[in-house]
């Protein structure tokens, strides 16, 4: 009798990177369409199973948005509180709105309040919908964090420049400390230039690579803890028992974990993003 | 024996790549050094601070869970990095 030895690595990749293929719970694999180059290019622009699941994740955010905002408004015209799953949804966006949006940005923080809405809401459906079986996290996908962080960075930077005008903004680059003159301007307009350009960019790599590295790290400490059962399949009875103990175990505990993860990492790309806008906001 | 070499996936092809895996290896180990004593202060201090202070707990837990996440987020570039050399 020989055992196929399992290869850990392989599996992992499977199962956390993107590919043509989508798990339709027990009608088997579909391939998606494709590849769809544009034209007079190499790039494929067909979707893949984090574009689906990304679909997914915002078509369910309008859905639940969509129901919970009806049900606030029919219980509000019949003169009575929230109750329910719009009560529910209600404490979620106020909570997002002023602890987190308004409290972070200052005064004026209203009018960003729907763009950290979506971001908070898109990011934990995407977050939670790699939790299921089947599922795949979008979030796990760096190109679909770095789009997500690109618009914040598009927000901050153009919200800087509306409310700080032309002269303002280009102080956050060229930074020269206060009553300092002549030879002693220039040389620290040259070395904090570069500064404030890389504390520019760095912000929204730090968004990405923290929400990228956060889904995917969790995903693989699952599939590593689920691997170690295969890992010990030729194994002394005694031993392979209890490694599926406490496998299972601790894979149980790691689910929970993530989906506490799953909260944080949207309110803390929510949380930075309104506190990085508000730091430009009030530049002087 | 038979047990460990099992856990430790020891075959001639990965043998091969050693060099970078224990580069990498060693890299993400650094890199939790820093983040566990950085998040482990913050928490204490948050601990401490609240346990002086209940009524500013709100406050204290916005600020840890930020300051974490910032802490947190040069470390997750580290392993990243470190993840690039063992797969590169």
């Amino acid at each position: 009798m020989t055992f196929q030895k399992p290869n850990i690595g392989e599996m992992i990749f499977h199962h956390t990177g993107d590919s043509k293929f989508i798990e339709l719970l027990w009608f088997g694999e579909k391939r998606l369409p494709g590849p769809w180059f544009i034209p007079g290019t190499h790039i494929d622009v067909s979707p893949t199973k984090h574009v689906v699941f990304m679909i997914l994740a915002a078509f369910l955010v309008w859905l639940t948005i969509w129901y919970g905002g009806r049900q606030v408004e029919r219980r509000h015209r019949e003169g009575k509180a929230p109750g329910g799953f719009g009560a529910a949804v209600e404490a979620l966006v106020l909570f997002v709105r002023n602890d987190v949006a308004i409290a972070s940005i200052g005064p004026g923080g209203e009018v960003f309040a729907p763009y950290i809405l979506t971001l908070f809401f898109f990011i934990l459906y995407c977050n939670l919908l790699g939790l299921f079986p089947w599922g795949a996290a979008a979030t796990g996908n760096i190109a679909v964090t770095a789009g997500l962080a690109l618009t914040a960075f598009l927000t901050i930077e153009i919200s800087g420049f509306r409310a700080l005008g032309p002269k303002g903004y280009l102080k956050t680059i060229v930074m020269v400390p206060p009553g300092m003159k002549g030879i002693g301007a220039v040389i620290m307009a040259i070395i904090m230039t570069p500064v404030e350009l890389i504390g520019k960019i760095v912000k929204p790599f730090a968004l990405t690579l923290r929400l990228f590295a956060n889904m995917t790290a969790g995903h693989f400490v699952i599939l590593v803890l689920l691997g170690l059962i295969f890992v010990f399949g030729t194994a002394p009875a005694v031993i392979r028992y209890g490694v599926v103990t406490g496998s299972i175990a601790l894979t149980l505990f790691m689910m929970f974990l993530e989906l506490l993860v799953a909260f944080l990492q949207a309110y803390i790309f929510a949380l930075l993003t309104s506190v990085f806008i508000g730091l430009m906001q009030h530049e002087h | 024996m038979h047990t460990l070499l099992m856990l430790l996936q020891a075959t001639p092809e990965t043998a091969l790549n050693s060099n970078a895996l224990l580069g990498a290896g060693i890299g993400m180990g650094l890199a939790i050094i820093g983040a566990g004593i950085g998040i482990g202060r913050i928490g204490g201090q948050a601990v401490e601070a609240i346990a002086r202070q209940p009524e500013a707990s709100a406050d204290i837990r916005g600020a840890m869970i930020l300051t974490a996440a910032l802490v947190e987020g040069a470390t997750l570039a580290a392993l990243v990095f470190a993840l690039l050399f063992k797969l590169a």
